[in-house]
């Protein structure tokens, strides 16, 4: 491969990687503070990314989609958690699994009733459709560093708002004694409406920032899902330092899987087999470490 | 004593009326009852984690589905592969995956678990959606079926639908007895311990890994059952097998029948494959009131049919 290619691919796993963290922190915060495992988060990246094409449609522009987009699913997370999630706090995980699967199947649905079954494509929104040029022939577009540096942003602003906050510090304690924190005076039923929402709105804002580059398909939810199960065992769950590394490492290895040309004798290994790269990966971190790089120790 | 009893009557009659109805019933309603039965072994199967050792499972499919690609791959083209081996090759495959996919997802426990199964379910579907081992995202087709042949005598025939369903209520049967046996065991009472404090379990001296990745690899083999006798009756196989849907919907037949039962799995199985029937009736997007129904299940009905059939029961003793 020549350096201006493994510059590029270098860039999209970077890309790659850090969208794969802004839904999967979701997920991880989800567990790790409510306890609950949600099946149906790929299908808010699903809905993200369909409320970006068709809110651009529109009102004509991604800039007005995004922030009207982020409202919408605030809301749905808010209703979603007083509705049903809220109800499966004590419960077992297998009825939260249950629950959260018949979730996908209804969101899957309503998708093809509201917008059809149909592929669509995203415009980059002009200000970020230039390309720069790496070498003479290649060059990188804007629009997917701008992505790599919201997620950035995001990823700095969700460490703060954890670690240095009053809100954070109340969540934390939350995540550790629920029963504490609500005898002291605070509404925890309200923080973990608004961590439930945060959640649903980082997964439908990365849907919403990756439609022009991925386009906006059917099935795209679930897709997304399993690889952030995978980012968040490779990580460690609960923990937002794991997702973000677990989410880098499978953006690498599943970019680079795509490109890499490995055989062994006449058998292609790479790219043929590259959709399982990232579940080797899993494999060998289980064997590892079964409870992630920066799990807490299972007992 | 007399709930036993009542309980072995409905055994002999729910037999007596399977063992009758391709009597009676046209063939169409008799291939729907072969996918019942099929449908329940693969839930019987997951019960077994499920239910009675506590693990949940959300690639249970994995096995289902690969047992199916190994006929189809045993199938030579245009002919048929013999059913005395292929059963006991595809069945023994998924119980090997089962074996290589349990010793690394056991590591984990709860939540972990449910996720690794499903991630690894999911390697193997990309194993035969991307590659071109066998069709592809197509799939395969099954030309021919098994033949039964035993030193040139063939006892029945799997292109004859009545055949075809008495094998699978037969090997439905065996798989009941199979369960009922494991789970008086010693074995099945070490299973039904580690599901209710497996740290106890362990300080009496058990090898709980042992014995979870026994009874992962033994469910993996009963499912493996299953997707071969799909196999053979749909005469495709496709890369959706394997897929995480039929592991969820196998959960819910699970959940719905009544987990932890043998009866459970049965009735969930016949339960779901008929509302997606009349689901599908009502409208082209069924799938909005499966999902609504699923929510529904998991809310106000934790322990399924038979948990609602007994409930009442008990009420109406409390009554008397």
């Amino acid at each position: 491969m020549e350096l201006g290619t493994v510059a590029i691919q270098v860039l999209n796993s970077v890309q790659y990687g850090l969208l794969l963290f802004l839904i999967a922190s979701g997920l991880t915060l989800i567990f790790g503070i409510m306890g609950i495992i949600n099946l149906a988060h790929g299908s808010f990246y699903m809905v993200g990314a369909y409320l970006a094409w068709s809110l651009a449609e529109h009102l004509g522009s991604l800039w007005l989609a995004i922030p009207a987009g982020i409202a919408l699913s605030v809301a749905i997370g808010v209703l979603l958690e007083w509705l049903l999630i809220s109800r499966l706090y004590r419960r077992d995980h297998l009825y939260q699994v249950l629950l959260t699967y018949g979730l996908i199947l209804i969101a899957e649905e309503l998708r093809s009733v509201v917008w059809g079954d149909d592929v669509h494509g995203v415009a980059v929104p002009a200000a970020l459709s230039a390309s720069i040029p790496l070498t003479e022939t290649l060059s990188y577009p804007v629009y997917r560093l701008w992505i790599s540096a919201v997620c950035v942003l995001l990823a700095l602003g969700m460490y703060w708002l954890i670690a240095r906050t009053r809100i954070g510090m109340t969540i934390r304690a939350g995540a550790s004694n629920r029963e504490m924190v609500a005898s002291l005076g605070i509404n925890i039923e309200l923080v973990y409406r608004l961590v439930f929402a945060l959640g649903v709105a980082l997964a439908a804002f990365a849907g919403m920032i990756a439609a022009p580059v991925s386009s906006v398909f059917p099935g795209m939810g679930n897709q997304v899902l399993i690889v952030c199960f995978v980012v968040v065992v490779i990580g460690g769950i609960g923990s937002v330092k794991g997702a973000l590394v677990g989410a880098l490492l499978i953006g690498f290895v599943d970019t680079f899987g795509k490109v890499a040309e490995v055989s062994i004798g006449t058998f292609r290994l790479l790219p043929d087999l590259a959709g399982m790269s990232i579940y080797v990966l899993m494999a060998v971190v289980l064997l590892w470490r079964p409870e992630g790089i920066f799990g807490r120790r299972l007992k | 004593m007399s709930r036993t009893r009542a309980r072995i009557a409905a055994t002999l009659a729910l037999t007596a009326v399977l063992l009758v109805l391709p009597l009676f019933v046209e063939k169409y309603y008799v291939q729907f009852a072969t996918r019942i039965l099929i449908m329940a072994i693969f839930a019987m199967s997951l019960d077994l984690l499920v239910g009675y050792a506590g693990l949940v499972s959300l690639g249970h499919a994995a096995f289902y589905g690969f047992a199916a690609y190994v006929l189809a791959l045993l199938s030579p083209q245009y002919d048929a592969a013999s059913l005395w081996t292929s059963l006991p090759l595809a069945v023994g495959a998924a119980a090997l995956v089962a074996l290589a996919i349990g010793s690394l997802a056991l590591r984990t426990s709860g939540v972990y678990f449910i996720m690794v199964t499903l991630a690894f379910a999911q390697m193997l579907y990309f194993v035969f959606h991307d590659t071109k081992i066998a069709g592809g995202s197509d799939g395969v087709y099954i030309y021919v079926r098994p033949v039964a042949e035993l030193f040139g005598w063939r006892p029945f025939s799997l292109e004859n639908v009545t055949h075809f369903y008495y094998l699978t209520l037969a090997l439905a049967a065996m798989v009941v007895v199979a369960l009922a046996v494991v789970l008086r065991s010693p074995f099945g009472k070490v299973i039904a311990g580690i599901r209710v404090n497996e740290q106890r379990m362990r300080s009496l001296g058990y090898a709980t890994l042992r014995y979870k990745l026994a009874c992962f690899t033994m469910a993996g083999g009963l499912a493996g059952v299953a997707g071969y006798l799909a196999a053979a009756q749909h005469g495709n196989v496709n890369p959706d097998m394997l897929g995480w849907h039929q592991s969820g919907s196998g959960l819910m037949m699970v959940i719905l029948g009544g987990m932890g039962t043998l009866a459970g799995p049965i009735v969930g199985a016949c339960a779901m494959l008929a509302l997606e029937i009349a689901f599908q009736g009502f409208t082209k997007h069924w799938q909005l009131l499966m999902g609504g129904f699923i929510v529904l299940v998991a809310l106000f009905m934790p322990r399924g049919l038979i948990g609602l059939a007994s409930a009442w029961k008990r009420r109406r003793g409390d009554g008397e």
